[in-house]
């Protein structure tokens, strides 16, 4: 869905110092741009926060975005900013409701930049069904940012079947990926000053809420553990859980969906795709008995074409994450050491 | 994915470790000498899967590894210079010199940048007249051209604000190195495909006489590997030492004609310190006479004392083939990734690193 939101008249063409001095240029922002675009009636209420009231379980996270450069295929610092918050709620069994939203903005951002920004914010909470009930912008100097840095924090409702925490992985459970590897990642380095290469690769950003939602009404506690592996790629989440389980965590090179202009990205830079960022993907932890049938549900989501069974909890190797690579040997996939590629998301 | 697949097929990785084992009747030590080739056997599993009479052993390829403490030491004094931007291949910004890393200049403000490759600095010199723009130049013979090109190219726009500042190791004076020493044990050689793409086999073919040792150049997939492997074994059990070619796809006989002649044009071959083995005698390329005012060193005045390298560490031994990563005390203890005590746990082409990322021989 593409939104008709024609930007409106601002005094200025960029942002400056006085869009975040609280005053006139402030409200005249806020009042000609964001409060219209965003419309609700928790947010038109116009005070320093949002009152509204919950029943049942909610989960509650934060993410804040740096990612540079802000426009890249397959979407925004925007809207990257939307479904990133949804996804870390989507995690812990929770679908999403409310989003506050804080710009820390660079002196000299142009409108139209911004307002680009804004209508991305927009689609994505829109599709997603979340409402943006509160925020804060600021402006920082010349030099002082890059262009636009971006916080939400979000407020789900917890799935009433989720029982999601590595403390219930098991031997014998299927890991399971719900799309291609290293998509956003390698889009993002494809566009970076001095990596310029061509590709078709998009962003994979995109909301997994629903999807998440569906899964859980189906397999409920079955769903031992579910996380985004977007820093750091799989293979940090798998060495996180290592360490915190004491289980050992097997997977297949051969089963690893990875789209070939990554793979073929990931050769000539020398990267592993297993450390690297993604947007739209999870990583789940199932009951073996069931695995096969959540991959399937799994796949006939617009979210889970590409989902594919990795690996297996194993009692071998404990605290260890190993690789069975194509040709029949065995490797360990350690922590990544330092940066791959900074500010990816 | 095409042009990687057909050299990982499981298959005929199988069929090949059979036919490896049925060979070896012996023990045998070989070394590969890349850094690639170390990591694309570690990465594979494939060690684990030789017969036991097989020994790897991990030879100097990697060029951070064995580029010595002295010349990160000038770099990190050029960085910190008011007006210079010292651009560097990433792998080279953890490395530690006698008190720091470039990484650390860095973050306390020098103008460090990772560039892909030499010519964007050249780019980044016109882009910046009022700096001096000073590119690393690390490297073997691969990443020679390229360095030299930029040197040729600067000097063609006229570009004055540009140097490099080399260090620029060669392969065969190393491996004569590594043979005389009293201690060798290396039995045969997987020699670098990279390196003999551009300067192709004909130095090899003395070494080879000389030593009595076979020399297989060979490729950076699994099958090529395994490929290489049973072609010096098959060698060495038949008593021959020849120099032949597993990387036919890459390398030809005489090298890469162009690449050899942007290289002759720049570079004049020196005499080398090597981290760790220490001074082979002309084992590297410097600037020449003619393109002078292009060398760092020079235009620097540059005269930075020679430091001593860490004794704690053994990245010597490892990269002679005399000791393996895990046979260092220090080894994944006061020696990790993010505190190394040399280069070969840092660079992504060090025998160390890639014993600690992918072997379970590191707790």
């Amino acid at each position: 869905m593409q939104l008709n939101c024609p930007m409106p008249k601002f005094d200025f063409d960029v942002i400056t110092l006085g869009h975040g001095s609280g005053g006139l240029l402030t409200h005249k922002l806020l009042e000609s741009g964001v409060f219209d675009l965003f419309k609700n009636d928790l947010l038109d209420q116009q005070h320093d926060g949002a009152s509204f009231s919950l029943s049942g379980d909610v989960s509650f996270s934060t993410d804040s975005y740096v990612v540079t450069p802000i426009f890249f295929p397959g979407g925004n610092i925007g809207d990257l900013a939307v479904n990133g918050t949804i996804n870390d709620l989507a995690m812990c069994g929770a679908k999403a409701k409310y989003l506050s939203l804080s710009f820390i903005l660079e002196e000299g951002l142009t409108m139209e930049e911004f307002w680009t920004i804004l209508v991305s914010i927009k689609e994505a909470a829109n599709k997603a069904d979340v409402k943006i009930v509160t925020g804060d912008t600021k402006v920082v100097e010349k030099g002082k940012g890059d262009k636009v840095f971006i916080n939400t924090s979000g407020i789900g409702i917890m799935h009433p079947k989720a029982k999601i925490h590595h403390n219930n992985i098991q031997t014998g459970d299927k890991i399971i990926i719900s799309g291609q590897l290293a998509n956003h990642g390698i889009t993002i380095m494809s566009l970076r000053k001095g990596l310029e290469f061509e590709t078709t690769i998009q962003s994979d950003t995109a909301a997994l809420h629903d999807t998440v939602m569906q899964l859980l009404d189906k397999f409920g506690d079955s769903i031992r553990f579910l996380r985004d592996p977007t820093r750091g790629g799989p293979a940090s989440v798998l060495n996180e859980i290592a360490g915190l389980t004491r289980l050992g965590y097997q997977l297949h090179q051969s089963a690893l969906p990875i789209d070939p202009q990554v793979e073929g990205a990931c050769e000539m830079l020398g990267l592993d795709p297993l450390y690297i960022a993604n947007e739209g993907v999870f990583l789940a932890i199932v009951k073996a008995d069931v695995a096969d049938e959540f991959l399937s549900a799994l796949q006939q989501d617009s979210n889970g074409i590409h989902a594919a069974i990795i690996g297996e909890v194993t009692n071998t190797n404990t605290g260890k994450v190993i690789l069975n690579s194509s040709i029949g040997g065995q490797r360990v996939v350690g922590f990544l050491p330092g940066e791959q590629l900074p500010r990816i998301c | 994915m095409k042009f990687l697949s057909e050299y990982r097929d499981p298959e005929l990785a199988r069929q090949y470790f059979e036919e490896i084992r049925r060979v070896t009747t012996k023990p045998w030590t070989l070394m590969e000498i890349c850094g690639g080739q170390t990591h694309s056997l570690v990465r594979n599993g494939i060690l684990d899967l030789l017969p036991d009479k097989i020994t790897m052993v991990h030879g100097p390829g990697c060029p951070v590894c064995v580029t010595s403490i002295s010349v990160i030491d000038e770099a990190i004094h050029l960085a910190q210079k008011e007006n210079v931007i010292l651009c560097s291949f990433g792998d080279m910004l953890r490395v530690p010199g006698s008190s720091k890393s470039l990484l650390e200049v860095k973050s306390a403000g020098a103008d460090v940048r990772i560039l892909y490759s030499p010519l964007e600095a050249v780019q980044l010199a016109q882009q910046s007249p009022e700096k001096e723009v000073v590119f690393f130049a690390v490297g073997f013979e691969t990443t020679a051209p390229a360095n030299a090109l930029s040197v040729i190219q600067a000097d063609k726009l006229g570009v004055t604000n540009y140097s490099i500042l080399a260090s620029h190791v060669l392969v065969p004076p190393a491996m004569e190195a590594l043979l005389s020493d009293p201690e060798n044990k290396i039995d045969g050689f997987l020699a670098a495909g990279h390196v003999c793409t551009i300067m192709g086999m004909e130095e090899y073919y003395p070494i080879a006489e000389k030593y009595k040792t076979p020399i297989v150049v060979t490729g950076f997939e699994p099958l090529d590997l395994l490929q290489g492997i049973l072609m010096t074994v098959m060698q060495l059990e038949k008593g021959e030492y020849k120099v032949e070619n597993q990387y036919a796809r890459s390398v030809q006989r005489e090298g890469n004609r162009l690449a050899k002649d942007s290289i002759g044009k720049v570079f004049t071959i020196d005499d080398r310190q090597w981290r760790g083995i220490g001074s082979i005698p002309q084992s590297g390329y410097e600037v020449n006479e003619r393109y002078k005012k292009y060398n760092a060193r020079l235009k620097f005045d540059l005269n930075i004392p020679l430091a001593e390298e860490n004794k704690a560490c053994i990245s010597g031994d490892i990269m002679k083939g005399l000791k393996k990563p895990v046979q260092c005390p220090n080894f994944g203890t006061l020696c990790k990734p993010e505190h190394p005590l040399g280069a070969p746990m840092v660079s992504s082409e060090g025998a160390c690193a890639a014993y600690y990322h992918y072997s379970d021989k590191n707790n």
